[in-house]
């Protein structure tokens, strides 16, 4: 039988403290449904960077990370790792890590021997895997159950096994497929805090797989955002949120209040619905215009909410709207707004200490043109 | 465990099936072991003789090797067969159900005597060995064409526990170990295989524990010369009348029996009645 030759297993994984480039060029996979899964897919993971592939379910971030992992073979396209292509590289071959969502520990085989699994099949000494399985246990904060069967471990036990068994081999780098997706709200948190506390002390490359846009801006370095087996937009989670392209992407991260504008002329001012918008040409995203035209994206942290036109400050854009509703969330107020003539939903954010709304009141929204984003629709 | 504590009035719907157990199992089986060790006195020469007769345990240790071939025929039949329902489509998936189930649903005589035709002096199976050049190839009324007949009657014994076993396991457990860097192969030895040990055991038991104690296939399709036990227990009690040594015979295959499951369960999980594994985790220490 062929097998991996040696692994480098002098040093802990605290003192390895470089990732692997993760490259994809042109990765596509077609399952011959009407559309393909993963469609012309290209991106460059950083060594020691933590990327959040995110997106609607379907949409192709599952299978990118299986292409990735190996489980599942190109249509076209390679996958680069380090600058070596492993796109015919078995799974085995990679040497990557791998985190699942239902933990897929080995139920027949205790803590320790789930963790020494991966050394063992690299053929690592008895007394090493002792000492590298005693100190990942550490690493994860698991310690004194070595010999308990994983189905006596609560759920967010099972994960920190699962991790420790991910890492313990000092792989190129750590794949993550919704791993917290299976944990109660809590739970999810502390691991997520301790995800990025293990991606800090072990250095190597994270690609987090989630479809929670909450999850994704507290962890990742960078989030690459799917849909329809497409990367829509990639970037820090701060720039996908106050910088988004296209609506799919203002839409997907935060709430928004969304004006479409159609096919319109973006240089001046714009219209809708009779109101006349001024446009600052720094908060035109880089491709708008293209399919079905631009539309305006306010977050409702920066609409402000008068009680008639009279209060609106010179320069600002401002529309009538009418309260639908109000959610008091502790520190501020939302308020659930019907805007404009066709009574678009939208939604304003308000300091909980200013004035009281009633429902059905008529207010004027209004932001600062430089507040909007105009994106691609 | 205090937690197993069961209140006796949960007791109460068995009542009706232990009184019928006690009545058509307990007591005749008490009554053959009391007349196997009575002549009328209390005596263990009937035991005594099956040792030294020189035909029993000739028989027994045929009997023995004969279901430990079917079984193990059956496993490296069912098992690829039971794995091949865990992977295909709802629809195939019922087409292999049924096609194991045949046997299950038919006539024990006719499935006997269609073994007969297909394995007598003349037939198919043997004018196909000698078209290829072999010849002189008898399975009718030999222990080899007994073995063949009694692995297809068995076979849903064994690929039904297979099935339900490894139908159950995670197939993530596979890629998860292929990730950590397994082959195809290893990733089966180490994780797949020792996971569905328990359905193999429930299987392993089922068909040897019912090999043993096959009488018409035998005595059907084998001959008087290399009869097994349940022939030997047929003559012993409709031809020679021999109730005490017949009832010493079957204490004994029982015995055996039950030395067999108990030692099943020890290695590899729960085996119930039907064959269906409680469970395939092993406890904890």
């Amino acid at each position: 039988m062929t097998r991996q030759t040696t692994v480098e297993v002098t040093g802990s994984p605290r003192e390895t403290k470089r990732g692997t480039e993760i490259r994809l060029e042109g990765v596509t996979k077609d399952y011959g449904l009407a559309a393909p899964a993963v469609d012309d897919i290209s991106l460059t993971i950083e060594p020691g960077e933590f990327m959040t592939l995110l997106g609607p379910s379907g949409s192709g971030k599952t299978t990118t990370l299986n292409l990735i992992a190996g489980f599942e073979t190109l249509t076209a396209g390679t996958i680069s790792l380090d600058g070596a292509d492993v796109s015919d590289v078995p799974p085995h071959r990679r040497n990557l890590g791998m985190l699942f969502q239902n933990y897929a520990l080995f139920p027949h085989m205790t803590i320790a021997q789930n963790v020494a699994y991966p050394l063992r099949q690299r053929k690592v000494g008895k007394q090493e895997i002792a000492r590298k399985v005693a100190e990942v246990l550490e690493l994860v904060q698991l310690t004194g159950r070595d010999d308990t069967h994983p189905s006596k471990l609560s759920g967010g036990q099972q994960q920190r096994v699962a991790l420790a068994r991910a890492i313990v081999f000092e792989p190129k780098a750590l794949l993550l497929d919704e791993p917290l997706g299976a944990l109660d709200r809590n739970l999810r948190s502390a691991l997520q805090t301790e995800i990025r506390r293990i991606h800090r002390e072990v250095g190597s490359t994270f690609v987090f797989v989630t479809h929670d846009q909450e999850e994704a801006m507290n962890l990742a370095d960078r989030i690459a955002l799917f849909n329809n087996g497409r990367i829509e937009q990639v970037g820090t989670p701060q720039q996908l949120y106050a910088e988004p392209e296209t609506l799919f992407t203002a839409r997907f991260l935060g709430d928004s209040n969304v004006f479409e504008l159609g096919q319109a002329d973006l240089g001046g001012a714009v219209a809708w619905e009779g109101e006349s918008w001024g446009v600052d040409p720094a908060t035109v995203a880089a491709h708008p215009g293209v399919g079905k035209g631009s539309a305006i994206v306010v977050r409702p942290e920066d609409v402000e909410v008068a009680a008639g036109r009279d209060a609106v400050p010179v320069g600002a854009n401002a529309v009538r709207a009418a309260v639908r509703d109000v959610e008091y969330m502790g520190s501020y107020r939302t308020l659930l707004l019907t805007i404009g003539d066709r009574g678009l939903f939208g939604r304003a954010r308000v300091s909980a200490l200013r004035g009281d709304y009633a429902i059905g009141d008529d207010v004027v929204v209004w932001w600062r043109p430089r507040a909007q984003r105009i994106v691609a629709a | 465990m205090s937690s197993n504590k069961i209140r006796w009035s949960s007791w109460l719907p068995l009542v009706p099936a232990l009184a019928l157990l006690a009545g058509i199992l307990l007591v005749p089986l008490g009554k053959t072991f009391v007349r196997s060790v009575s002549n009328p006195d209390l005596t263990l020469a009937n035991y005594e003789h099956l040792f030294t007769d020189g035909v029993t345990m000739t028989v027994l240790g045929r009997t023995a090797l004969t279901a430990a071939t079917v079984t193990i025929a059956a496993l490296l039949l069912g098992y690829p067969y039971a794995y091949l329902m865990t992977r295909v489509s709802a629809r195939t998936r019922g087409i292999l159900l049924v096609v194991v189930l045949i046997p299950f649903w038919t006539s024990v005589m006719a499935r006997n005597f269609a073994w007969i035709i297909i394995l007598q002096d003349g037939g198919p199976v043997q004018s196909a060995f000698e078209a290829v050049g072999i010849d002189d190839v008898v399975l009718y009324g030999t222990t080899a064409g007994v073995t063949i007949a009694m692995t297809q009657v068995m076979l849903p014994f064994m690929v039904l526990p297979l099935f339900s076993t490894l139908g159950a396991i995670d197939r993530k457990l596979l890629l998860a170990a292929r990730g950590l860097g397994s082959s195809p192969t290893a990733a089966f030895w180490k994780v797949f295989w020792p996971l569905s040990r328990g359905g193999v055991m429930a299987g392993v038991m089922l068909v040897f524990t019912l090999s043993l104690g096959f009488y018409v296939t035998p005595a059907l399709l084998g001959s008087p010369q290399q009869s097994l036990v349940a022939q030997l227990l047929a003559q012993r009690t409709t031809l020679l009348l021999d109730f005490a040594a017949a009832g010493a015979l079957g204490m004994v295959v029982l015995v055996i029996t039950l030395v067999l499951v108990v030692w099943a369960n020890r290695v590899g999980g729960t085996v119930s009645a039907i064959g269906v594994v409680a469970t395939s985790q092993p406890k904890d220490r």
